[in-house]
Formats: structure tokens, sequence, C-alpha cells
């Protein structure tokens, strides 16, 4: 971790000053506290307006409440954690990234608000047998068929939930998280196990998946 | 084998990126400088390694670094 002069000098002049004013007292903090949450807003409104565009079941004044709502939660995290700002990047850049994340969050729970969530696997697609595949090559039918199997046989009853639901349903990882009592990333580390169980069972059987790889 | 047709896209989500990758949280730690150094023309992904694996896995990852990317290089265009 960097020293706390490292990262003075590291950071620049513009972000310097929001840490200072937001750290001060009296009338120069709220004068930056009402400038950041103004930058927040923009963030959120931003955010709500890119997402919101494919959904239909977010209105014109609950968009404006779910960035209000958004740039809210962001201010309250960002004022818990001003001395984590390293300096790494600019002050405004660390400070988007919080409200485009809880607007994104909030707009994907809506989005499922109501909805029962598909836990099992039941969207299996079926894939035509394309015939014979080059040699060295894995067909994709026989590839699936035995991530299939081994999701079956391999995982834990919670790797295969949460695999099932977030890699092959589809399923927001904040809205899994909500219903299941959980967070992101811990989720994301079980999905993360289970997708290595997975690929070292397709090795074990001796079927290669680099054809797939980018 | 087509790398955009629906099941290669399901393959790749089944069993995600091939090599390491960091987690959600180190993530989202990492990633107002990450998209900095993209901007910059910099090597993001030598700078902060696993992060591009992780964002390949992470489709909320993903979608927040495409929106703080975007929201950022709007923000640096000259009148935008």
């Amino acid at each position: 971790m960097a020293e706390p002069t490292e990262v003075a000098e590291r950071m620049d002049a513009e972000s310097r000053e929001w840490l200072e004013r937001l750290q001060a007292e009296g009338r120069e903090r709220d004068a930056a506290i009402a400038e950041l949450r103004e930058l927040l807003l923009r963030a959120a409104r931003f955010e709500v307006r890119r997402r919101c565009a494919t959904l239909s079941q977010i209105r014109g004044g609950d968009q404006e409440d779910l960035a209000q709502q958004a740039a809210g939660d962001a201010m309250v995290a960002i004022l818990s954690k001003l001395d984590d700002f390293r300096g790494e990047s600019q002050f405004t850049t660390w400070a988007y990234k919080f409200a485009l994340y809880e607007a994104a969050a909030r707009i994907r729970k809506l989005s499922w608000q109501g909805r029962e969530l598909p836990l099992e696997a039941e969207q299996w697609p079926q894939v035509p047998d394309p015939g014979p595949a080059p040699h060295g090559e894995v067909e994709m039918s026989d590839l699936l068929t035995a991530i299939r199997q081994e999701i079956e046989s391999s995982l834990t009853p919670r790797q295969r939930e949460v695999l099932v639901a977030l890699a092959l349903n589809e399923v927001p990882i904040d809205v899994l998280a909500e219903r299941l009592g959980s967070t992101r990333g811990a989720l994301y580390k079980t999905l993360h196990d289970a997708r290595q169980k997975l690929r070292a069972r397709i090795a074990a059987r001796g079927l290669t998946i680099d054809g797939l790889e980018k | 084998m087509n790398g955009s047709s629906p099941p290669d896209r399901l393959v790749n989500r089944l069993l995600g990126p091939a090599g390491p990758e960091i987690s959600c949280e180190r993530c989202f730690e990492e990633l107002d400088r990450y998209v900095e150094l993209e901007l910059a023309g910099a090597n993001a992904d030598a700078a902060i390694p696993g992060m591009r694996a992780h964002l390949e896995g992470c489709s909320a990852c993903a979608e927040d670094h495409e929106s703080l990317l975007t929201l950022v290089a709007g923000e640096e265009r000259p009148g935008a």
C-alpha cells in the first residue's frame, strides 16, 4: 500500500482540492458536498438513461427517483470511503463509479421485481448436430452434453444453483444476491469455483475447449 | 466453430474465462484507474492483471466498466 506522502505526490491538484474541501468543516464542506451531489446525479442519470432505454417498466418519473436514490447512496458510500481514495485516478472518475454502480444495481433489481427467479436448468438450447467436426475440434453438442452432465454430477448444490441462475438463465448477480441474502462478490466466488471445477472435469474427459477461447 | 453463435456464448458463460481473474471487490477498487489507463492509451491490462478476464467473466462488472468508460470518455471529449 502506498504511503501518504506518495499518495499526495501522485494526486492531481483538482482531486486534492476535492478531498480537502470534503474533509473540511462548515460552509466549504457543505459547498463541496452540494457540488459532489450534482456530479453523482449526472452520473446516475447517465446510467439510468442508458439502461432504461430498453426497459419499459421504469417510467420517466421513476427514472428520476431512481437516479436521486442512487446518487444519495453513492454519496454515503463516498463520504465513508474518502480515506480509500489513493489518487490513482481523478477524484471525479473515482466518484462516478459509485453512482454508476448504485444506479445499475437498482435498475437490475427493478427490472426483475416480482419475477420468479429461474434457479433450475430449464433453458438448455437445442444445438443442431453440425456433422463431424474437423480433427481436434470438439463438437458443440458433445461439449454442451458434457458440461450439462458435469453440472449435475460434479458441482455442489450451491455451486449448481448459482451457476445455473447466473450463467445459464442469466439472472443478474445483484438480483440473485438479494434473493439469496448474499453479495455480488460472494456469489461470483461461488461461480468462479464452479467454473474452475467444470473446466477441470471437461479436461479430464479429454475434451478441449481451446477453440472457444478468444 | 463460430465464436459469436449462441451456443458458443453459452459455453463461455458456463465455463468463464480461462486465465486468472481478480474478484468483484478488487475490480470495483481498480475500475477508475483501469478506465483512465485505457483512455490514456496505456496498457491497462498489464497494469492490472486479471481485470480483463474478470470483465469477460462477470457481466455486471463488465456493464459497470462500459458505463464508466463511456461517461468519462464523453466528458474528455471537447464540447461534450
